[in-house]
Formats: structure tokens, C-alpha cells, sequence
């Protein structure tokens, strides 16, 4: 169960996708997340779920993987759905008890369905076709301003990048660590979701005190590669825009363009 | 005098209560001094405990000995000015082939050391490419280090060290985490590796097999150098390796045994071929 967390997974092809500059590729995310937030008619999201598929069939990943990463979000969706469904004011289709479902519920939960999994789905497609390490240098230059007011920039890039590598070492980790404790009778599966969440308690201890061995470690083995922050370092991969992140920011003027067009005109 | 040169090197770890006043102190190091020659393959024995891996760390300025000097081609690791050009000489390998790998791709990760030092970038994608052959990790360039098996794991950490173009690399129990078939495959680069590149290696290590090919095997106990020659040498003294809670490989132990029951067999004896070739004549002698 732990495994299929799709975030922070690089799916290694050749695509466009792949090649365009990270912070292209951020800002696209960008756009295309506050544009899910200003669509408010069908048209809009017919035109955030073309952009969608185009992208994802551009990005020459699986389908499944992208679906993947959708099942984490299943439980929020489901929560997220039953309240618009049931507390929005307005025609009521039926009633069980003081519940009671509305036409504009309906429309409102779709919307927010559509809305969260587009908004996974668009989030996953940069961290399938971005390296960590390109996303966090991506950050790292377009925040790089901030550095001028004192945010060590660098260094929280750094960490982020080094928190992605270590995410799924963690995850087996616990997966170990889980299945040492079920060997000695440790039960993690039965009881109620406040007993589980207890159960999951004795767990974080071992994972904390592995992590943190882990960190002197790596510690030392950046500083033995000389590793001293992030002035006079050079870059393996600078970043740099080329033709087609220009033409891929025209298109995203263009989407920007139609969905706003299309919620002021309908 | 040799690249690497450790004066009377002694080494405490302190641990302190929670008023930070000393409760005990443990002497990792007492008193080692070594001359390691450029170019050559060293090894260094020695049981948990004996002070073999806070050496280790001492030779690139992780560690700064408590007293005695440790020269890096001349320079000294407790000099603030020249850490990082020790640190660029001297390369380090660690045990953990996980805790060492900082980059979330194969190439990214040998590129890491190189972009630390400010070497430009068209420099760092040759450096990157070389190491990568030279450890024959090319194919996985572009992998997650996750997918990778321990021993390719520890191939890579040493691309990164070979990309930063190090004159010796310290390799602290590179194999300690692996199967047999990582063993091999770590231990045979890092043997291409002084042999085609020239690149000094010391080696620090418990699996006796591993240091039969060394050019010279230093034994370590109690934070002393208690042993030093060429692998011959050293596991010609069995009895001796027993004493430091050491095996002796396979072979020599039998060897050993064979002769202690009256076989004319000559000390450190140290492959199977060698024992045949011993032994095939002696046996004829004794039927005859």
C-alpha cells in the first residue's frame, strides 16, 4: 500500500515533455492549477481536459502510471464529493433523513471531482517527466530572487531534493520495520482507523532514529565530496530556455486566453 | 614519501553526559603512523572496533586526529585553507551504498562532486561520462539509484568519487552491505581502477578475501598498526591473525593445518592453485 505513491517518481523517456526547461514546465503547472480554479463551465473544463491529454500524450508516459498516483487522492475525493453532494442549498432530487441531495450538489461535486483529479493528474505529469533534482533547480532559479532578502534559497532546494531520494528508502524502510513488528505480533491492520493510527505509533520511532543515522551519513558523505553550500558551485545541467519553452509559454498564453474568455463570456 | 602520511596519529572519542562533563573516553586511535606510496594498493585489517574506520575518516578531513598530523600529498588535513583540495586528492567510499548516493538520477549523482568543486559544465558531463565507463555503469545513467542492486549502488559512489579525479580513494567497508556477487563486482573495479588509472586505493575491509591481491595489507587492533607487509607476509602469521580475531582465507587456514601435521608445506599459502602446486609434489614424495 505504500508503495504506490506515483509523487516524486521520474519516468525516464524522450519526450518533449522530458526536454523542456524545469521552470517551463513549473510554471505550466502553475497556470494550468489556477485555470482549474477559474473554469466554471463545461467549455472551461473541456479545454483544461484537452490541454490535459495532450500533455499527458505528450509526456509519452503509461496512462497507468498517471492513474496511479490518482488512487492516493481517493479517500479526499470521496469526502470532498459527499459534502457538495449533500450540503448544497437548492432543488432537492431526494431526501434519506435530514440529508438531502440537491441538482446543484450534483453539479458543484462533479466539478470538484473533475477539478481534484485534473489537478493530480497535471501535478503528476511534472513529476513524471521532471527529475526531482531538475524541479528543485527549477525552484531554486525562479525563487532565486528571494535570496536578496535573506531565504537561503539553495540550501531549501537542496534539502527538498535530497527529502524526493530519500522518500522511497524511507517508505521500505517502514515497510521493514512494519513487517519486524507484525513477525512479533503486531497488529496494524484490524481495529478501528483511531486503533490503526496507534498501532502506527511504535513504528515511528525506529524510522526516526534509522533517518536521522542516515542523515549523519550522508552528511558525511556530501562534505567528503565537497559539498560547502551553494556559493561557487557549478551546475552539470544549468538551466536554460530553449525555442520550445518559448513556444511552450505562447501556448500557454493561449490556454490562459481561452479558459478567462470563456468564463467571462458564458 | 608517499601520497598518503600519517604521523602519530591518535584519536579519542569523548562521550559526554547531559551536563557535558566527560564520562568516557574511548581511544580509537593510539599512535598510527603509515607512509602509503602513490599508486599502490593498500589494505587494512582489522576486527569491529580496532580503529580501522575512524582512520579511514581521518584521511580526508571528516575527522581531525586529536593529535599527530595526517599529510594528503603534502598538505595537512587540520588546515581550514586546504580541506578542499584534500578532500578533492583523497575521494571516500562509505559502507552505506544508500547514505552516499545524493542524487535522484545516476548521472546527476556523479556529477555531484565535480559541480561542488566549480568545475565547468561541459568539463563535468566528460568527467561524468569517464567515471561512469570506467566503473562500466554507463548503461544506468539515466536510472533512479533506488532500482540499482548494492554492488551497482557502491559502483556508482565510486564513479562520484572518480568524476571529482581524486590521486587515492578511501574505500571504508565498501562491501560490508553486500552479497557476494556485489562483493565481487566492487572489489574488481576498484582493482581496474588502480591498475588502469593509477589511482592510489586504501582499502578498509574484515573479508579476508578481498585483500589477497593488495599490494601491502596493514592489520589494525586496539588503535595500533599490528601488522604490515605484502598479503604473503601477513597470512604466513596465522596464529597471529587468531589473536586479532581475524580469519585467514580458506586456503591458508588449511595449508596451515596441514602443515602443522607434519607436511612439508611453505607459510602463506594463499590461493587454491598455489596450495596444488605445493601440494602435488610433496604427495608424490610421500608415495614414492
Amino acid at each position: 500500500m505504500l508503495r504506490d505513491i506515483t509523487l516524486g517518481q521520474y519516468y525516464p523517456v524522450d519526450s518533449v515533455l522530458h526536454r523542456l526547461d524545469p521552470r517551463t514546465k513549473l510554471f505550466g503547472t502553475l497556470v494550468y492549477i489556477v485555470s482549474l480554479f477559474i473554469a466554471d463551465n463545461l467549455f472551461a473544463y473541456a479545454a483544461a481536459a484537452l490541454f490535459l491529454v495532450t500533455a499527458i500524450y505528450m509526456s509519452k508516459v503509461p496512462v497507468k502510471f498517471m492513474v496511479r498516483g490518482l488512487k492516493s487522492i481517493v479517500f479526499l475525493l470521496l469526502i470532498s464529493v459527499s459534502f457538495n453532494l449533500f450540503l448544497t442549498p437548492g432543488t432537492p432530487i431526494f431526501k434519506i433523513g435530514f440529508l438531502q441531495m440537491t441538482w446543484e450538489g450534483l453539479k458543484f461535486a462533479s466539478f470538484m471531482a473533475v477539478r481534484l483529479i485534473f489537478l493530480v493528474l497535471g501535478s503528476t505529469i511534472l513529476t513524471l517527466t521532471t527529475t526531482p533534482n531538475q524541479l528543485t533547480d527549477g525552484l531554486e532559479k525562479s525563487l532565486g530572487f528571494l535570496k536578496k532578502v535573506g531565504v537561503p534559497v539553495h540550501e531549501v532546494s537542496m534539502m527538498m531534493s535530497i527529502a524526493l531520494r530519500f522518500i522511497p528508502i524511507l517508505i521500505e524502510e517502514t515497510d521493514k520495520i512494519m513487517k519486524a513488528q507484525m513477525a512479533r505480533g503486531a497488529d496494524f491492520e484490524s481495529g478501528n482507523l483511531i486503533q490503526k493510527a496507534k498501532a502506527m505509533v511504535p513504528l515511528l520511532v525506529p524510522l526516526f532514529i534509522s533517518a536521522f543515522r542516515r542523515a549523519t551519513d550522508l552528511a558525511m558523505a556530501m562534505e567528503a565530496r565537497c559539498y560547502r553550500g551553494g556559493d561557487g558551485r557549478t551546475k552539470m545541467k544549468p538551466l536554460t530556455y530553449a525555442r520550445r519553452d518559448r513556444l511552450t509559454y505562447l501556448v500557454y498564453l493561449m490556454y490562459a486566453a481561452v479558459v478567462i474568455l470563456l468564463k467571462v463570456l458564458l | 614519501m608517499g601520497i598518503i602520511r600519517a604521523v602519530n596519529l591518535m584519536f579519542d572519542y569523548i562521550r559526554r553526559d547531559e551536563e557535558s562533563e566527560k564520562e568516557e573516553i574511548n581511544h580509537a586511535l593510539r599512535g598510527v603512523s603509515l607512509d602509503i606510496d602513490e599508486g599502490s594498493f593498500v589494505a587494512i585489517l582489522g576486527h569491529n572496533g580496532s580503529g580501522k574506520s575512524t582512520f579511514a575518516k581521518l584521511m580526508n578531513g571528516i575527522l581531525l586526529p586529536s593529535d599527530g598530523t595526517v599529510y594528503i600529498s603534502n598538505m595537512k588535513t587540520s588546515d581550514e585553507e586546504h580541506l578542499w583540495d584534500v578532500r578533492k586528492t583523497a575521494g571516500m567510499v562509505f559502507q552505506n551504498p544508500d547514505n552516499q548516493i545524493i542524487g535522484n538520477v545516476v548521472e546527476e549523482d556523479v556529477g555531484f562532486g565535480p559541480e561542488n568543486m566549480g568545475v565547468p559544465t561541459d568539463e563535468i558531463w566528460r568527467r561524468v561520462d569517464q567515471s561512469l565507463e570506467a566503473v562500466g555503469m554507463t548503461a544506468y545513467r539515466l536510472q533512479s539509484p533506488n532500482k540499482l542492486s548494492g554492488g551497482q549502488k557502491q559502483r556508482v559512489a565510486i564513479a562520484g568519487v572518480m568524476a571529482m579525479k581524486p590521486r587515492c580513494i578511501v574505500l571504508d567497508e565498501p562491501t560490508a552491505m553486500l552479497d557476494p556477487n556485489g562483493r565481487r563486482e566492487v572489489i574488481r573495479t576498484v582493482h581496474e581502477l588502480n591498475r588502469q588509472e593509477g589511482i592510489t586505493v586504501l582499502l578498509i575491509t574484515h573479508y579476508m578475501e578481498e585483500v589477497i591481491d593488495a599490494d601491502r595489507v596493514i592489520v589494525m587492533d586496539e588503535g595500533h598498526v599490528v601488522m604490515d607487509g605484502t598479503p604473503k607476509e601477513v597470512f604466513s602469521r596465522v596464529k597471529e591473525l587468531k589473536k586479532y580475531s581475524l580469519d585467514v582465507p580458506q586456503v591458508t587456514e588449511l595449508a596451515d593445518e596441514l602443515k602443522e601435521a607434519g607436511m612439508d608445506l611453505p607459510d602463506g599459502i594463499l590461493t587454491i592453485e598455489e596450495l596444488v602446486d605445493r601440494l602435488v609434489p610433496v604427495l608424490k614424495k610421500e608415495r614414492a
